[in-house]
Order: structure tokens, then sequence, then C-alpha cells
């Protein structure tokens, strides 16, 4: 049979998710940004969630997210985004709403907000993509920025007696008594992707039924903060950050 | 046995070239376009042996652009 032939309507068994804008996104070629967004889409869709969704997008590479999938969002400011998701939930009990952020916004300037936020049990969702850097303003060292590891700031590599150690948040907020489910995801291959998605349509289940915070970490790739291609930021990621970053369930209750 | 047989469309003018559709297909149907370009100066993906295709998916599992649309058919 004729490729050709193949592509038909009754064929299709993959289609570009109907909640993706038509906007080409802004994201370096190969981000995972790109990847999360596409199964946070899906998922939205799947859910017949489209019309009671409140995203709240960061200030980091995601800020422009509320172009990117067609629900309602609310822009915060840096690291502000668990502080509004907590009014966006009191205030509509009935919509899903979830935060998307980046290490930077979410592990530094936020950590307040992300603990409180986590401590205090809100029903919401915190879709967090560490990608161990700031990517947005040039590379420069997170606090998720492994030993070692060069970054604008760190050119010969972060260094404890200088920065002190990486920062793993998730198993902190699994230890708060308000969240319910914190794992650790990644999007590097389609095994990967699949598990994702499985991770936050649980998240988002846990919200809808008001069963505390849910954190779904996405170790991620930068691989213009990196300096390597996609498919080596994958590599690197692998070989690197999971060590420190494992992946897993770090609580589910 | 059913044969499966599968085939891709990639949106040349929203790809990136990112190469990781490459890299994810199992059965070696995609490459990057070695000359050509998109409006963008990307050298965008394409299907450069789509018999091989099995429709599995991977690719478009892995676009972070969701270039890739996926189709299959059952052979008798
Ligand atoms: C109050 C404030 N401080 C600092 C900045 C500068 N700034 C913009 S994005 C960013 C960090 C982004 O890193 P991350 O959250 O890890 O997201 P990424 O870009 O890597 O996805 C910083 C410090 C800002 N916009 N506002
Ligand atoms: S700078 Fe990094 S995080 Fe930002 S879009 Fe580029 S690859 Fe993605
Ligand atoms: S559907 Fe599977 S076999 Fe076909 S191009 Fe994509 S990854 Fe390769
Ligand atoms: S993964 Fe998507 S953006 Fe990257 S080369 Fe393949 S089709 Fe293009």
């Amino acid at each position: 049979m004729d490729f050709k032939d193949i592509i038909r309507p009754e064929n299709k068994v993959y289609a570009r998710p109907r909640l993706l804008t038509e906007n080409i996104t802004h994201y370096c070629p190969g981000c995972s940004h790109g990847v999360v967004h596409r199964i946070v889409a899906e998922l939205l869709d799947e859910m017949g969630l489209e019309d009671r969704t409140i995203g709240i997008a960061p200030v980091g590479c995601a800020v422009f997210a509320y172009n990117y999938i067609d629900v309602d969002w609310i822009e915060a400011a840096h690291g502000r985004a668990p502080a509004l998701a907590t009014a966006a939930s009191r205030l509509n009990p009935d919509c899903l709403v979830f935060t998307y952020q980046g290490d930077g916004d979410l592990a530094a300037i936020g950590t307040a907000e992300t603990i409180h936020a986590c401590n205090r049990g809100e029903n919401i969702v915190i879709i967090f993509i560490n990608n161990a850097i700031y990517g947005m303003t040039g590379g420069q060292m997170a606090p998720t920025t492994l030993l070692g590891m060069k970054t604008a700031t760190t050119p010969y590599g972060r260094r404890v007696d200088l920065n002190g150690y990486p920062l793993a948040i998730s198993p902190i907020l699994a230890s708060l008594d308000g969240t319910c489910y914190v794992t650790r995801q990644a999007v590097h291959t389609p095994g990967a992707v699949r598990k994702a998605k499985v991770a936050i349509r649980k998240a988002f289940t846990n919200a809808l039924e008001k069963r505390g915070t849910s954190v779904v970490e996405i170790v991620s790739t930068c691989n213009s903060g990196w300096k390597l291609s996609p498919a080596d930021s994958n590599k690197w990621m692998e070989k690197h950050m999971f060590e420190k970053y494992p992946l897993g369930d770090l609580k589910n209750v | 046995m059913p044969k499966v047989q599968g085939a891709v469309t990639v949106d040349e003018a929203r790809c990136k070239g990112c190469d990781l559709c490459v890299v994810a297909c199992p059965a070696d149907v995609l490459m990057l376009q070695p000359k050509e370009v998109n409006d963008r100066g990307y050298h965008f993906a394409f299907a450069a042996r789509p018999e091989a295709c099995i429709g599995c998916a991977a690719c478009a599992t892995v676009c972070p652009d969701a270039c890739i649309e996926v189709y299959r058919v059952v052979l008798k």
C-alpha cells in the first residue's frame, strides 16, 4: 500500500492537540517546555476541562504559555503563581487550577509561595519544569543547578564553597502535610512522555477531587542554556540530572 | 499475520529541525532536510523512508512543536 493512501482521516492515530493554538512557540528547537505544553493540552481536552481550567503562567521561558494552550490564564509576577492559584481556585471551586513554573520561578524567588501553598494543601496542581538553569535570562545558575555544571554565572562550574548545594525541592514539598501527590517525571523518550502524561492526569484528578496539592516535577532540558544539541541534552540529563533528581513518585496518598 | 503500515505528515512550516523525532523513530524513517530550509530557516524533518513507517507515533510523542500527525492501517 502506498503511504500516500494511508494518509486519510479514518486512519489517523495521532493528531495535533485541538487545544494547542496555531501560534508557533517562541521556545528554542527541542525545548522540553513544548512537549509538556502538548501533553497538558491533550489532557485538558481528553478530560473535558476546556471551559473550566485556569492556568497560571510564570515568569521564565514559559511566560507566554497563555498564547499556546487555549484555556483561561492569569500571568503571575515572578514566583507568585501558587499565590494566584490559591485565589483562583478558592474563588472558582469548580475549576481546575494549575501553575506552570520553572525552577528559578518556583525554587528561588517563589520558594515561599510554593511552600506555603503546598503546606496549606491548596487544591491546585503545580507543574514544575526543572531544567537546572535560568533559561529566559540567558542561562544563569539556578538553585537546582548541579555541582560542577557550567552556567553563565558559574563559568567554571558550580562550586559548593561559592554557590552552595543544588536544591531538590520536591522532597521538601512531599514532606508537607498539604501535598497529596509529588512525583518526578521527564519527557525525553516516548515512554517517559506517556508516564508524565499519566502523572499529570492523576494530579489534575486530585485537584478536581479536592485532595490537596499535587506537584509534578518534570526534569527537563534547556539545550540553549546547556549549550548542547537537543538530543545530546537528553543524554546529558539522563547521565547527570537523574542522579540528583531521580524519577518516580515521592508521595502518593 | 496482519502487518501494520504507518505514515506521518510533518508540518514543515512549524518544524524547528530539533532532530528529536529522528532520534526517537525506531524504524529509521525520518531525516532532517540536508539542504532545504523552511521560512524560519530550519532544516525541517521529513519521511526519508516512508515505506518503513510502522505508525507507532514515537516521533509525534516527543515532538516539542506538535508538528507530526500519524496514520496507521492494518494490512490483512
Ligand atoms: C521580580 C523579577 N526578578 C527577576 C526577573 C528576571 N527573571 C526573568 S525569568 C527568570 C528566571 C527564569 O528561570 P526559570 O524559572 O528556571 O525558567 P526557565 O526560563 O528556565 O524556563 C528571572 C530571574 C524578573 N522577571 N522579575
Ligand atoms: S532558553 Fe532553554 S528553557 Fe528557554 S526556550 Fe530555550 S531551551 Fe527552552
Ligand atoms: S510513526 Fe513510528 S515508525 Fe513512523 S516515523 Fe514516527 S516514529 Fe518512525
Ligand atoms: S521533533 Fe518536531 S520540531 Fe523537532 S525535528 Fe521533528 S518534527 Fe521538527
